[in-house]
């Protein structure tokens, strides 16, 4: 695969450019060290060091609201059609933990039954990845899932030289995006540059909780009993922020909606979540996670266990939003923490 | 940009009640014939039942497949969405996205003893695999029935359990929680009923459906009836939103991370026992 370069001064170029094909969305400041993924058309309003936006680009693969189905029942006999509205579009600085989270979502989504709206959205996405050359914040716990590297995902990958950026070409649909544009090849002298990020990184990224990623299974395997989810439940308020905000959760819920004619209408798909009290109630009465202990273990546990055993990798990408926003302050790398050292 | 996604998982099937009948005052049943042909289920499986305009559920189907033409759902009326649909009857559509689920292992059960154990509404998705066995009698061994109820008025499918009773090649028992004047029958949980049956635990299967509660109690008689543990078959019950192991309302506490729509909702004592609740 190629590498191309883009001077820093260029940007502005190659998001104009890029905006003529298609929407472009990315990374802007909102205030108060919060960022959010949004349409730009040039270069100036992105944030180009930003700390992990408020929602992750899961937005754009997973609508908080979506419709799923246009009914009609003019007819008697009712009648359904399913319409996906998506265009084309390009998201540009895509950091490495959300596009572990996208490719996490990926999964899931082509698991049979398929979600064909989730695939065709995907299918319309333009992937332009942007690597970190240092921590966001403390709470990123990238290294501990290797993420603070890119491991593919993306379409084009950018890699800040200082004065210019190193771009990785990961698709055919990159590469001819970067002909297109006219950027110039790497030369030896940038590929050395990249190296020298990378290996700087070595040094600067380290294992964030001093467990060995390893040892994880065999911790939560243990787990499943331990005072930290009673510690956790003791906390939590059950607001379901750290699940919106999660690139990896996708839990969700369904509702119809009646025009005014009381004919038509749509099903709809909104996000849910597991936090909530009555997630996992039936209609009978019975509430099979009523305690919020309970829902915060699950949580826990569809990031570090389940996922573990079906698709061979960690759901937290360690991007470190659900602490972030936690109005209970309930921190991922503490939790694990204890847990491992209860284990022990 | 709109376009129409022709394969969607999401889109319904039409089904028009053909035939209704209040069972029991929370209880109704329907029978549905789908305008595409049979819905091709098996025993234990269930379907997303949608009224438009209100919304979903899952709703176990009651009859066997044996039974061609239409299927049966039997529905109480307990939350939003089985409240609108007691207003329903003969004549009126509803979307039908399934069938979802792992089936009863009928097809391992073959040539074994069976005994039936169901409890409350666990009689509604039992009866799909008590009518194939009776359908397809020669293929099994000794069949036991046994089925509780709070009273001798929440009994459903009162006339189809009066012809299992009458059957010779059933053996079929019935126990009440609370009697009523004219019921001269059993009294007392249905875990009294368990001692009174004899199993040859090497070619028995026991087939549990039933509340939650139910579950622990049944379970314990039938080990000590040296039951194995992979020959006992449940049914669990959760919020099964989408059907296809995606929405997570289902999953279930167990280390195996079951998703209840698409690993069950049947599942053998052994697979489910390190659950949190069954």
């Amino acid at each position: 695969m190629n590498y191309h370069i883009l001077k820093k001064d260029e940007l502005d170029g190659f998001i104009t450019g890029l905006a003529k094909k298609m929407k472009v969305c990315a990374p802007v400041a909102k205030g108060h060290d919060n960022f959010a993924f949004e349409e730009v058309t040039s270069a100036g309003n992105i944030a180009l060091n930003y700390i992990p936006t408020i929602l992750p680009p899961k937005k754009y693969f997973m609508p908080q609201r979506e419709k799923l189905l246009d009914f009609d029942l003019t007819a008697g006999k009712p009648s359904d059609t399913a319409n996906l509205e998506a265009e084309e579009l390009a998201i540009f600085g895509v950091h490495t933990c959300d596009l572990a989270g996208i490719q996490c979502l990926n999964l899931v989504f082509s698991e049979r039954p398929r979600d064909h709206n989730y695939l065709r959205r995907k299918e319309k996405i333009f992937i332009i990845g942007l690597e970190c050359n240092n921590y966001c914040d403390t709470h990123a716990s990238c290294a501990l899932v290797g993420n603070h590297y890119p491991n593919g995902g993306y379409d084009l990958f950018f890699t800040d030289l200082g004065d210019r950026f190193i771009i990785h070409v990961g698709t055919q649909k990159g590469e001819e995006l970067a002909e297109g544009m006219g950027l110039a090849k790497a030369a030896p002298a940038d590929m050395a540059a990249l190296d020298k990020v990378r290996d700087g990184k070595k040094k600067s990224f380290q294992n964030e909780i001093g467990v060995d990623p390893k040892k994880l299974p065999e911790i939560f395997a243990k787990g499943v009993d331990s005072k930290v989810w009673h510690d956790l439940g003791g906390k939590c308020v059950s607001c379901g922020n750290c699940t919106n905000v999660c690139p990896t959760c996708y839990c969700f819920d369904m509702a119809d909606t009646v025009n005014l004619d009381l004919k038509t209408g749509a099903r709809n798909r909104t996000w849910d979540s597991c936090q909530f009290e009555t997630f996992a109630a039936v209609a009978g009465g019975e509430n099979f996670r009523e305690e919020r202990a309970a829902r915060q273990r699950h949580r826990f546990y569809r990031k570090f266990k389940y996922p573990l055993d079906k698709f061979y990798r960690a759901f937290c990408t360690g991007c470190g939003r659900c602490t972030r926003t936690c109005m209970a302050k309930i921190n991922l790398k503490d939790t694990l923490k204890a847990l491992a050292a209860e284990s022990k | 940009m709109t376009e129409e996604i022709k394969n969607s998982n999401w889109r319904l099937r039409k089904g028009q009640i053909i035939a209704a009948k209040q069972m029991t005052a929370s209880e109704k049943w329907f029978d549905i014939k789908l305008d595409d042909g049979d819905l091709d289920h098996e025993p234990g499986q269930f379907v997303q039942v949608e009224l438009y305009g209100i919304g979903e559920a899952p709703i176990s189907v009651c009859s066997s497949p044996t039974k061609r033409g239409s299927f049966e759902l039997t529905v109480r009326a307990a939350g939003r969405l089985t409240r609108h649909m007691h207003s329903l009857d003969v004549g009126d559509w509803v979307g039908i996205r399934g069938p979802f689920g792992k089936p009863f292992p009928v097809k391992l059960m073959t040539g074994s003893d069976l005994l039936f154990v169901a409890g409350g509404l666990g009689i509604a998705p039992l009866r799909s695999l008590i009518n194939y066995v009776i359908d397809n009698r020669r293929e099994f061994g000794k069949v036991d029935i046994l089925l509780g109820c709070k009273t001798p008025t929440d009994m459903l499918f009162g006339s189809e359990i009066a012809a299992w009773q009458k059957r010779l090649d059933v053996n079929f028992s019935c126990t009440v929680d609370r009697t009523a004047p004219d019921w001269k029958g059993n009294v007392g949980l249905i875990t009294s009923l368990i001692p009174g049956v004899t199993i040859n635990p090497e070619k028995t299967f026991g087939v549990v459906v039933g509340p939650p509660i139910m579950y622990k109690f049944v379970i314990a008689e039938l080990l000590k009836k040296n039951l194995p543990e992979r020959q006992i078959i449940l049914s669990l019950e959760r919020h099964m939103k989408c059907g296809m192991g995606k929405c997570g309302h289902c999953q279930i506490d167990h280390p195996k991370n079951y998703y209840c729509c698409k690993d069950g909702p049947t599942f053998t004592y052994e697979e489910v026992k390190e659950a949190k609740k069954l």
